[in-house]
């Protein structure tokens, strides 16, 4: 009788888009191979289309009410257990990033750690931001006069294209700690690790359609978003550099809010850009009298 | 038939509580050097709970060691979001265990375990999310760049909310990098002895958090110990007023947050079912032992018979026995000390001329007891108007203006709480404005969070906890004239 | 007479609205936080099993379908006088509620059970046809034989301000239903504000109701205890002011025996024993029976039931 092989075959996962806070595959059918750094087959990942946008807009602002509307201490609740799946999903995230970034696996391990430790930061942001970007005006008059933050709606947000799970997580996190919800256009050619993290906002709590993660080809989607008028607001950090001023300006046709292209060094402290960048500011007026 | 709620315990076996408790230092549970074991008993039953450890002078010495220790050789040194992480591994910890700890909080304090339960537990957790939170963002708290830890804290806490005033003492303070020395109450040490196993289940670094136990001496010694940096005090206005004299001249900072005998007011346009409510959870919540408890009732005269007819009808409601049955309001008074305090201040209510009222209310048998009472026809003038009773008491007075209101309410050494009822907006803020309180409630009373600044004016102490404000408290600034 | 000692405060719409906005307002979170503290009772062993024989004799066990059938209301019928053959010791609800036209054919399954006949009238569930249509819906009903007329407010008329119409049409509805009593529905899910449902709640019993129901069960959101807690301060309220006794009805929404029994804990706090009875309270339900036979079931033989030990109708 001979002996059977001693190597397992794996059961290798399927990349999916992440919407409404379910998995489905691109409405148009469309997949398109991702490589690694040497050019060696990873997956197909689901090519996102028009429509897929326009669903996971749909998405994004049938859940803004009930995100915005939680207490600020609820979304740290929630941001936090994001952290804590994060972490039980630490070598997985470290295998995806060396994969897709092409660097060691201790370098790998040091960027998820990182990513972490940026996610358990915003989850720490929920119910202080109030508290240092709103405050109570001294107005001239007999009037109660109150600042106070806003979340500003439903976010595209262009993922940058190299930094693949910590640039995600540096531009992803920041609009749900303000009480937005998103739409992300995932980096093009290194892709799988929102896929996981998708994976990780499905099982943690967060609500249905707060984050919706597309794959597919940048420059094809990200105009369709910046024109959408049931957007909010844009980060272009992952945007084609060449397409970033018509995008800018087909924003400007709902007075979208915009951040511009270009990427930071995502292992420096993130400061308080983001955050503020997805904050209206409500100011409320109250007679004082008898 | 009536509808009399049958007996609906929480059960006790879910807290496994030893005979006898040693000290909380450096990381492990150690005896006492000197010092006299005592008892803590259950003040529903006067059942024997369990023996706690009395640190001595040369145990708080070691216990203020070890927090130096802690804060120069770790902590003081841990990378902020390492400490973050740490209080979020606590607060998670008190949510995992939250059952357990409500359960106990109601043997070893007597409040109700609907209280423990919804109220103090869940609040404490929120109090170790929030500052967790803090401890990576020092730069945007509003203390200027780089604001830094003080070093070790002396804290004393009360027995009426042991552990959510455990939480609002250790969490800002190993949020900002400071390391604790902690004394909880005499008669309330059994949920800071569980937070001390919590710490361990945590992997806190040891030294960090300190828990001795003990009664006043314990306290002094901590306070004049001269390695203390930071003074933090909850308790009475007397007491308080001797730890500040205890310090002067020292470099010890110090915060302090005491009594008060705030004024809850009515006027004619309140929403008089939600007033009713407002009054009721002003004085009788946590029966009373509250240090913002609206134990002196405004109301405009106008509205007088309206407000007392529904006051009275409301207190006939309430159910008073057992801690641990689900469906109890009002639970035990925490010691016979603070029962007999209670008493003899409603004695001198009686003979001032006050008309003294409770509902119909059966007391149990054991334990310390007092029905919800109500003293009408009080003045300003009057002691039980004046001096904090802190139990189960609401001294009633009229007003007619909301200009005597305010005076009224003004009108005494302390300044921690007030409470404003009105269906208009301008007045509420008109009031607001006006009261001298560090706390004001409109429409709602005895409401916590940890994101909002709680403490007092005049007597009532000075500092603020929660929030950002109450990093203050264990800061000192960065930058120029720092 | 209806008014008791209040002044006449139906002279006119001008006085009426005085009276009406001269009312206590609801502070909102203040109500909702009462109506929460209230569901946190925990009510067990032999409160519990009081509770849900009493919820089930309270109940008005309602089919208001469009698709009703003569077969369909004979089934509800014997539902109602049994609601659990295997359990002979199980109350009867208090009342079976169907449209109008099936009045006759409720009366008739029913028999002398004791088991009331409520019929809904008044162009139910809106309420909007013109008083002479609503007056002939309900006599039609009480000549059928209905024990009990729900009647729906015109909401349009309070929400512009014709207080003095809506509390007219109830005194005529009231008129038309002789002798059989009547409940009159706020909908209290359009009326939106806890202020417009004590405002409704006067109004109807200065008109003279000797019910007062939330809702028609048809929007959402139909019964909530908060809505509930502030029907029951102006039922006790009224009654201060004016001797008389005003039964309450929840409906809608009421699914579970948990739910059932946060109500009667609202009644016992907020206007005491005095109502805890068929005859002052009722809950507008339909699916609420089977889920208090599971719980009854699950008291008397200790273990979990299921559906297959209730009957569908």
């Amino acid at each position: 009788m001979p002996r059977p092989a001693t190597s397992r075959l794996d059961v290798r996962k399927t990349y999916k888009l992440y919407v409404g806070g379910a998995f489905p595959r691109s409405e148009s059918g469309r997949t398109y191979a991702v490589v690694d750094g040497k050019g060696s087959f990873l997956a197909n990942a689901a090519q996102g289309s028009r429509k897929d946008a326009r669903d996971a807009v749909v998405a994004a602002r049938k859940a803004f009410p009930g995100w915005a509307g939680a207490t600020a201490y609820n979304r740290g609740q929630v941001l936090y257990r994001v952290a804590e799946v994060m972490e039980g999903r630490r070598e997985q995230f470290a295998a995806e990033v060396a994969a897709a970034e092409g660097v060691t696996a201790r370098v790998a391990q040091s960027t998820v750690d990182t990513a972490i430790d940026r996610w358990v930061w915003y989850a720490g942001w929920t119910d202080k931001i109030a508290q240092v970007v709103g405050n109570a005006n001294p107005v001239a008059g007999p009037y109660f006069n109150l600042s106070v933050p806003e979340p500003t709606g439903v976010v595209a947000v262009l993922a940058p294209q190299r930094s693949a799970l910590l640039g995600l997580v540096s531009v992803v996190a920041p609009v749900l700690a303000g009480g937005s919800t998103c739409v992300v256009l995932a980096s093009e050619d290194r892709p799988l690790p929102a896929v996981v993290l998708g994976e990780v906002l499905a099982t943690s709590d967060v609500p249905a359609g707060v984050v919706n993660i597309l794959t597919g080809r940048t420059a094809e989607l990200a105009p369709w978003l910046a024109e959408h008028r049931d957007v909010n607001a844009i980060d272009l950090c992952g945007g084609d550099p060449e397409q970033a001023v018509e995008l800018e300006r087909s924003a400007a046709d709902n007075i979208k809010r915009v951040l511009r292209a270009g990427e930071p060094d995502w292992t420096s402290d993130p400061g308080l850009l983001r955050l503020t960048a997805w904050l209206e500011t409500k100011t409320v007026w109250h007679p004082m009298g008898v | 038939m009536p509808f009399d709620y049958a007996p609906a315990p929480e059960s006790r076996a879910i807290v496994d509580i030893k005979a006898s408790y040693g000290l909380f230092i450096g990381g492990e549970f150690t005896d006492a050097t000197d010092g006299t074991p005592f008892k803590t008993i259950s003040p529903s039953s006067e059942e024997v709970l369990a023996e706690v450890s009395e640190a001595g002078p040369s145990d708080v010495d070691r216990a203020v060691k070890a927090a130096r220790r802690a804060y120069t050789g770790v902590w003081g040194r841990l990378a902020p979001a390492e400490r973050g992480k740490y209080l979020y591994r606590i607060a998670r910890i008190v949510q995992e265990r939250a059952r357990e700890l409500a359960v106990l909080e109601s043997l070893d304090n007597g409040k109700p375990i609907r209280e423990s339960r919804d109220v103090d537990v869940p609040t404490a957790a929120a109090h170790f999310f929030y500052y967790a939170g803090w401890a990576d963002k020092l730069d945007y708290a509003g203390l200027g760049p780089a604001p830094r830890p003080l070093g070790v804290a002396g804290q004393i806490i009360p027995w009426n909310f042991p552990l959510l005033m455990l939480s609002w003492k250790i969490a800002p303070a190993l949020a900002a990098g400071n390391t604790v020395v902690l004394k909880p109450a005499e008669t309330t040490p059994l949920t800071a002895l569980l937070f001390a196993e919590i710490c361990q289940q945590a992997d806190l670094p040891p030294g960090v958090v300190n828990i001795v136990t003990g009664a006043g001496e314990t306290g002094r010694a901590l306070v004049e110990h001269p390695d203390v940096d930071k003074v933090a005090f909850t308790g009475s206005t007397e007491v308080g007023r001797a730890i500040a004299r205890a310090i002067a001249g020292t470099p010890k900072k110090a915060t302090l947050e005491l009594g008060g005998k705030a004024a809850n007011i009515v006027f004619d346009d309140a929403p008089i079912d939600q007033a009713v409510e407002g009054i009721v959870n002003g004085i009788f919540f946590n029966q009373g032992h509250v240090c913002c408890a609206g134990s002196r009732l405004l109301v405009q005269e106008n509205v007088y018979d309206e407000v007392l007819d529904s006051l009275r009808r409301r207190l006939g409601t309430l159910r008073l026995g057992d801690p641990l049955d689900k469906n109890t309001d009002i639970g035990a008074i925490n010691s016979a000390a603070q029962l007999a305090r209670i008493r003899e201040l409603s004695d001198v209510g009686e003979s001032e001329g006050a008309q003294r009222w409770s509902p119909p209310c059966e007391l149990p048998e054991h334990g310390f007891w007092f029905p919800p009472t109500l003293f009408t026809g009080a003045g300003q003038s009057s002691r039980i108007a004046q001096e904090e009773i802190f139990g189960p008491v609401l001294t009633v007075l009229t007003f007619r203006t909301p200009e005597e209101a305010v005076a009224k309410a003004n009108n005494t050494p302390y300044g921690l709480s007030a409470g404003v009822w009105t269906e208009k907006g301008s007045r509420i803020l008109w009031m607001a404005g006006r009261l001298r309180a560090g706390v004001v409630w409109a429409n709602t009373f005895n409401r916590f969070d940890p994101t909002s600044p709680f403490g007092g004016y005049k007597e009532s102490g000075f500092g603020r906890e929660g929030g950002r404000q109450g990093l203050a408290a264990y800061l000192t600034r960065g930058g120029p004239g720092a | 007479m209806s008014t008791g000692t209040l002044p006449d405060v139906s002279r006119d719409d001008a006085s009426l609205r005085a009276f009406l906005h001269g009312l206590p307002g609801v502070d909102q979170v203040g109500a909702e936080a009462r109506a929460a503290m209230l569901s946190t009772r925990s009510i067990k062993t032999t409160s519990k099993q009081w509770a849900i024989d009493t919820a089930i004799s309270m109940i008005d066990l309602t089919t208001l379908e469009g698709a009703d059938t003569p077969g369909k209301v004979r089934n509800l019928c014997a539902k109602a006088r049994r609601p659990d053959p295997g359990d002979p010791t199980t109350p009867q609800v208090a009342a079976v509620c169907v449209y109008g036209d099936l009045v006759a054919t409720a009366k008739e399954a029913l028999g002398d059970s004791g088991v009331h006949v409520a019929a809904v009238a008044t162009a139910f569930p809106s309420g909007r046809a013109s008083l002479t249509v609503k007056l002939a819906d309900t006599k039609d009903a009480v000549a059928a034989g209905a024990d009990e007329i729900d009647m729906v407010i015109d909401r349009g008329a309070f929400l512009s301000g014709r207080y003095l119409q809506v509390f007219e049409e109830i005194v005529a509805v009231k008129q038309a239903s002789a002798p059989a009593h009547l409940k009159v529905i706020l909908e209290t899910g359009e009326l939106a504000t806890y202020d417009n449902v004590r405002r409704a709640a006067w109004l109807a019993m200065l008109a003279d109701a000797d019910f007062i129901k939330t809702s028609t069960g048809k929007i959402s959101p139909a019964a909530t205890l908060p809505v509930l807690l502030v029907m029951l301060e102006a039922v006790r309220d009224f009654r201060a002011s004016t001797g008389r006794q005003v039964g309450v009805k929840p409906a809608g929404g009421i699914r579970t025996s948990k739910d059932a029994i946060r109500h009667l804990v609202m009644v016992n706090e907020t206007v005491g024993e005095e109502w805890l009875s068929p005859d002052w309270f009722r809950f507008g339900a339909s699916t609420l029976l089977n889920d208090l036979l599971l719980q009854r079931q699950k008291l008397a033989t200790g273990h979990y039931s299921g559906p297959d030990y209730i009957t569908l109708d």
